[in-house]
């Protein structure tokens, strides 16, 4: 392979979602089909529109030490214990010094929507409150929205670049996507990437659901994330982080590092459609499905699973599986379709990063998540959708995508090969 | 005597704050200690300890002195230095 072509592969996988701690316990919640969401038990949550949410299952101030996780936002404290589990499952063992990689051919690209929203909202109340001499001098690198990229270059001592690709609830796709590039084009070897989100607040909450976004389900919050159901009416908020360890095949086979999967390309576009709706037919969505055959050498036949975005809304679920089946045509009918939002509610900038690391194990252990609560699938919904028990996959190599979309139009397809 | 006792007091104060910030035993927290090199306190935590400090022995430390502020002991003596000034 020459400096600017150079194939990529996953060697480590981190996670804190509302499934688990870690990665292995959100793996296991996946594939068991149980719901991380949640009645908001917050006093400031009794008289909000919606009050549910899908908060993590292990909170970061028991594993963080305390003097570090106060200088962290909510977000860069997850993306913090995600990639520090990603970098120790990747076989790294402390900071980069040049005896497994050299700092300036390690990376770090971390995204996030919103970034330190919680941050900036508290400080906010402290000002009003007590006074600007109280505001934390920490205010400002934990509210900017490249804070957990930075926090997780520190942590590795990345050099060769640390970055934050911003579109929403695309984000954590878009930096998985540009982490790739950086290693396809030769300047890094080794880029820790995903996304993190941290939302779960009751400005956000109040600016989603009366954007409509948000459910408006009161039954039994397990049972209202359901991706292509005929009654879906909305996402259900979520928050956590995913994080991966890309590396250059090379990098990795020298060092001797066990590979996942293979990272085989990404596909971009813009929907220039609407600032927060999905253009309807799909239009963007497969202009970025195209994007990533052009540009990659994937070939439907070998696609075997795809984790949707799928958020739960009427109109997006449907949105993508139309430009799945424009682009795809019958090889659709081979794929089996999963959101595992069904489980984890919407991470929003987080969503990339935790669906890479789902895409990454359904390949890993030939075993695809299912969607739980589709009690009646949408007829609209033409394909073959995972329903509540995990699908093995087939032996022999194949490949998965990784859906990502976000307000603004953004859309982004990640694609991976075993 | 009672000048002693004011600086024991500041000190056990003091270290409480930084055990707060930076997470170090309050035990270690002694006068001869550099913020920055012993105690983990950057220049931004350090602004967090003047603003504990102030709070809690009543004093007002401007941010030009802070720089002058390099051990335990160099605040511990500001914090006195400020207090009596305030009583006389």
């Amino acid at each position: 392979m020459n400096a600017t072509n150079r194939t990529v592969v996953v060697t480590g996988i981190g996670a804190t979602t509302p499934l688990g701690g870690d990665a292995a316990s959100t793996w296991d919640g996946l594939l068991t089909g149980r719901s991380g969401v949640s009645l908001l038990e917050h006093e400031w949550a009794a008289d909000l529109p919606v009050r549910i949410a899908a908060q993590v299952a292990v909170e970061p101030l028991t594993v963080l030490p305390r003097p570090q996780a106060r200088k962290l936002d909510r977000s860069a404290q997850f993306a913090l214990i995600a990639a520090k589990e990603a970098w120790a499952d990747a076989g790294f063992t402390g900071p980069a010094d040049g005896t497994q990689v050299a700092p300036g051919r390690l990376g770090a690209v971390i995204a996030s929507g919103i970034g330190g929203v919680t941050t900036l909202l508290e400080q906010y109340d402290i000002l009003r409150e007590r006074g600007f001499r109280k505001v934390s001098p920490h205010t400002v690198p934990m509210l900017m929205p490249n804070g957990s990229a930075a926090n997780v270059g520190l942590e590795v001592n990345a050099q060769a670049g640390v970055h934050t690709p911003v579109s929403a609830c695309a984000s954590g796709g878009e930096a998985i996507g540009y982490a790739s590039e950086m290693i396809r084009t030769g300047r890094a070897d080794v880029v820790v990437a995903g996304g993190t989100e941290a939302a779960i607040h009751p400005l956000p909450v109040a600016a989603f659901a009366n954007m409509m976004a948000l459910s408006k389900n009161t039954d039994d919050p397990t049972r209202v994330s359901r991706p292509f159901d005929k009654g879906r009416d909305g996402f259900v908020l979520g928050e956590g982080s995913g994080v991966v360890v890309l590396e250059s095949a090379e990098h990795a086979a020298a060092r001797g590092a066990r590979v996942y999967c293979e990272m085989v390309g990404q596909g971009l576009s813009a929907d220039s459609h609407h600032i927060a709706q999905p253009e309807p037919n799909g239009r963007g969505i497969a202009a970025a499905l195209q994007n990533l055959l052009d540009t990659s050498d994937l070939k439907p036949a070998e696609v075997a699973y795809i984790n949707a975005h799928a958020t739960s809304t009427p109109q997006g679920d449907s949105a993508e599986i139309n430009a799945l089946r424009r682009v795809f045509g019958d090889d659709l009918d081979h794929m089996a379709i999963s959101s595992t939002k069904s489980m984890t509610g919407h991470l929003l900038g987080g969503a990339g990063g935790l669906e890479t690391v789902a895409t990454v194990l359904a390949l890993y252990h030939r075993t695809a998540p299912p969607t739980i609560n589709v009690d009646v699938l949408d007829e609209e919904i033409k394909a073959d959708i995972i329903v509540d028990k995990p699908r093995p996959l087939p032996e022999g190599t194949v490949a998965a995508l990784n859906d990502s979309f976000g307000f603004g139009g953004a859309n982004v397809v990640l694609a991976f090969r075993r | 005597m009672a000048a002693i006792n004011d600086k024991d007091a500041i000190l056990e104060g003091l270290a409480e704050i930084v055990n707060e910030i930076a997470g170090i035993p309050a035990e270690e927290v002694e006068l001869d200690k550099s913020f920055t090199d012993d105690l983990d306190v950057d220049s931004l935590s350090m602004v967090e300890v003047v603003v504990a400090a102030e709070e809690r022995f009543e004093v007002k430390i401007p941010d030009d002195d802070v720089k002058g502020l390099r051990t335990v002991g160099d605040a511990a003596d500001y914090i006195l230095n400020a207090q009596l000034s305030t009583q006389s």
